[in-house]
């Protein structure tokens, strides 16, 4: 069985988020980037399925020289190979571009099973596994926390949360699955894996290299503007509710929660 | 990145992210509970060997994961960021036991004693320290006697990290006369008859590792279980030195900067008289005190650790650099308690455990004194 993985670099989720100058983008100087956590949950899921199935896991990442790093996290924690679709003119693509960069890299592999994040944390959209299933004209199981693949390895069952209940959903392969928390576990990248990702192939292929045109891509390309970034704002200082007794309270904090959260 | 020689590339990177996802997910959550309970669970030595964090800086002939100084020194600063030295002194107490073997032990030694410590399925400590010698290593009294393929060991080990719960000691006996000479190293097996612990000692800080006394009484250990030669102890122990000089150095440098972003963050937030913290001059400059040494005595002891790495003897300057750093970590805890006023009194806030976890960094491993004493000598004779 052989899956494919798609990859984001994000920024540490930890990092204090700084909007720049231009209110449009973010200040990237000191920002750390990680491999985006809900695609982690695809490396896990899909190392697994490999361990019992056999077959390659190759991860896709998008972006600039930087995302290597990541791609080398995938491969450390036993992924195979690693394609890093990596172009200057893919600056400042929206989430339609980057599928179409993905897709075109994909539709030169062999695959059964691709896994996408659900969304990039960076960015909450959602849109590039969607996206990306449509190019290559294969179903999606989207927020999925559950994926069984059948043991002649030509159907998957997969299971999304919905409103407290499970809907569970079967499919042919090829197929992409994105991912949601409550999939797995990731394993951490041990140091002898690391050492031995640095022996991995890892491939780096242009829009030329994928036969795309670069008027497509970047910021003329896109088919979504970001009009303005605004930090969330600041938090209010909180309320003591007054009142004697416990009834008495309980009654306040009904009336704020009605007349000014206006929650219930 | 061009023109200056950065210690940490992308390999430590990767393993730094690995032992920060390992603190995030297996310690932070339950460091709180740890601390007031006054340990960890066993099970966090499985899981930090499964991770492979246990076996950084060991040769993988022994199930060791490699891997060049600074990789150990990444990973050792991301367990720290748990806010329990306890914790990372516990997890860590193989890395003072575990040398002494590899440098003196026969091969079947090694393969009996290392891997299952690296694989977190058995503790590992060290035991030099007695109730009546601490920096006068050459004094240790704990007694053994050789008779029909057995070492007789008579006497006790005080203070020892992980003691409570160590499946085997790393331990320095006396197999021979007065002095340093006397000295040989024994693996012990805490299953050996007449081994015995005591309660775990209620400690200033450190709260989340466990510390006890060790007492042996005609405890027989299999001659098969010297290390090295007899008489080649206090070597062992030297040799150990440095490494634990160089990680509690770390460990002082990454107490000293928590504590600092610690402060940054809270004088940024309080207020008082009607501006924040930091719109006094006052707080400002001690701030950037407190940073400017933080970032001397990091360059000092990776500066050293790049010379250690090379394979250059750094018995003076490791010496100077703990010094040096547990000097600074004791200054700006201090500071980091001062600028929280109250609260820094509260074991609600980091820096209060990090002013309590720092006071025993100037005292292990060799005390401010003695590695005076050891630098005194490398530049007055």
């Amino acid at each position: 069985m052989n899956i494919i993985v798609c990859l984001k670099q994000v920024p540490d989720t930890e990092t204090q988020i700084k909007v720049a100058s231009d209110s449009k983008s973010i200040v990237t100087d000191d920002v750390k980037w990680v491999m985006n956590p809900y695609d982690e949950f695809g490396v896990e899921e899909a190392l697994r399925l490999k361990e019992k199935f056999g077959g390659e896991v190759t991860v896709v990442g998008l972006g600039p020289k930087r995302v290597t790093e990541s791609i080398r996290t995938a491969l450390a924690m036993g992924a195979d190979k690693g394609i890093l679709i990596s172009d200057d003119a893919l600056e400042g693509s929206d989430s339609l571009a980057v599928a179409k960069a993905l897709a075109a890299a994909i539709k030169e592999l062999e695959y059964d099973l691709i896994f996408t994040g659900q969304r990039g944390v960076d960015d909450d959209l959602g849109i590039v596994g969607a996206a990306c299933a449509e190019l290559l004209g294969i179903p999606q199981m989207s927020i999925i926390v559950k994926v069984e693949v059948a043991e002649d390895g030509k159907t998957v069952k997969v299971t999304r949360p919905v409103e407290g209940e499970n809907l569970v959903i079967e499919s042919s392969l090829p197929a992409l699955i994105t991912t949601q928390k409550g999939l797995n576990e990731p394993r951490y990248a041990s140091l002898p894996g690391i050492m031995k990702a640095k022996k991995k192939p890892l491939e780096e292929k242009t829009l030329s290299d994928l036969g795309l045109d670069a008027a497509g891509f970047g910021e003329g390309g896109r088919k979504m503007k970001i009009v303005e970034l605004t930090p969330p704002p600041a938090r209010a200082a909180g309320k003591i509710v007054e009142g004697e007794t416990p009834q008495e309270k309980a009654a306040e904090l009904a009336k704020l929660l009605h007349d000014e959260a206006k929650v219930i | 990145m061009t023109g200056f020689q950065e210690y940490f590339g992308e390999t430590h990177n990767m393993v730094r992210q690995t032992a920060k996802k390992f603190v995030e997910r297996e310690i932070l959550p339950f460091v709180d509970e740890w601390e007031e309970q006054g340990g960890f669970p066993r099970d966090l030595y499985k899981k930090a060997g499964d991770a492979g964090i246990l076996g950084i800086g060991y040769p993988e002939a022994y199930g060791g994961s490699g891997g060049d100084i600074f990789v150990k020194i990444a990973c050792s600063e991301e367990l720290m960021r748990c806010g329990s030295a306890g914790v990372a002194a516990g997890l860590g107490s193989l890395d003072i036991s575990i040398p002494p073997i590899l440098a003196l032990g026969t091969e079947d030694q090694k393969q009996k004693f290392v891997p299952p410590v690296l694989k977190g399925d058995k503790i590992s400590a060290l035991g030099v320290t007695e109730p009546n010698a601490g920096s006068d290593v050459a004094n240790i009294r704990t007694k053994a006697v050789r008779s029909d393929g057995h070492y007789l060991v008579n006497g006790s080990k005080m203070f020892i990290t992980s003691g409570a719960r160590a499946n085997q000691l790393s331990c320095a006996v006396r197999t021979g006369g007065e002095g340093h000479q006397g000295i040989s190293f024994l693996v012990i097996e805490s299953d050996t008859p007449g081994y015995s612990v005591s309660e775990k000692l209620k400690k200033m800080g450190w709260w989340a590792s466990d510390t006890a006394q060790i007492f042996f009484d005609d405890c027989k250990v299999p001659v098969a279980n010297l290390l090295g030669r007899e008489g080649q102890g206090f070597y062992g122990i030297m040799q150990n030195f440095q490494s634990e000089r160089l990680q509690l150095s770390v460990m002082a440098n990454m107490t000293a900067r928590m504590a600092l972003e610690e402060s940054m963050k809270y004088a940024r937030e309080r207020e008082a008289f009607g501006k924040t913290l930091t719109g006094f001059q006052v707080t400002r400059h001690k701030l950037v005190d407190m940073a400017t040494l933080v970032e001397a005595s990091h360059e000092f002891v990776y500066r050293v650790a790049a010379k250690i790495d090379a394979g250059m003897d750094q018995v003076k300057e490791i010496s100077m650099a703990k010094n040096f750093a547990c000097e600074v970590s004791d200054k700006v805890t201090y500071d980091a308690v001062q600028i929280h006023g109250g609260f820094g009194y509260m074991r609600e806030y980091l820096v209060e455990r990090l002013y309590r976890d720092n006071r025993i960094l100037s005292i292990g491993g060799g005390t401010q004194e003695i590695m005076k004493e050891i630098i005194s000598k490398f530049i007055l004779t």
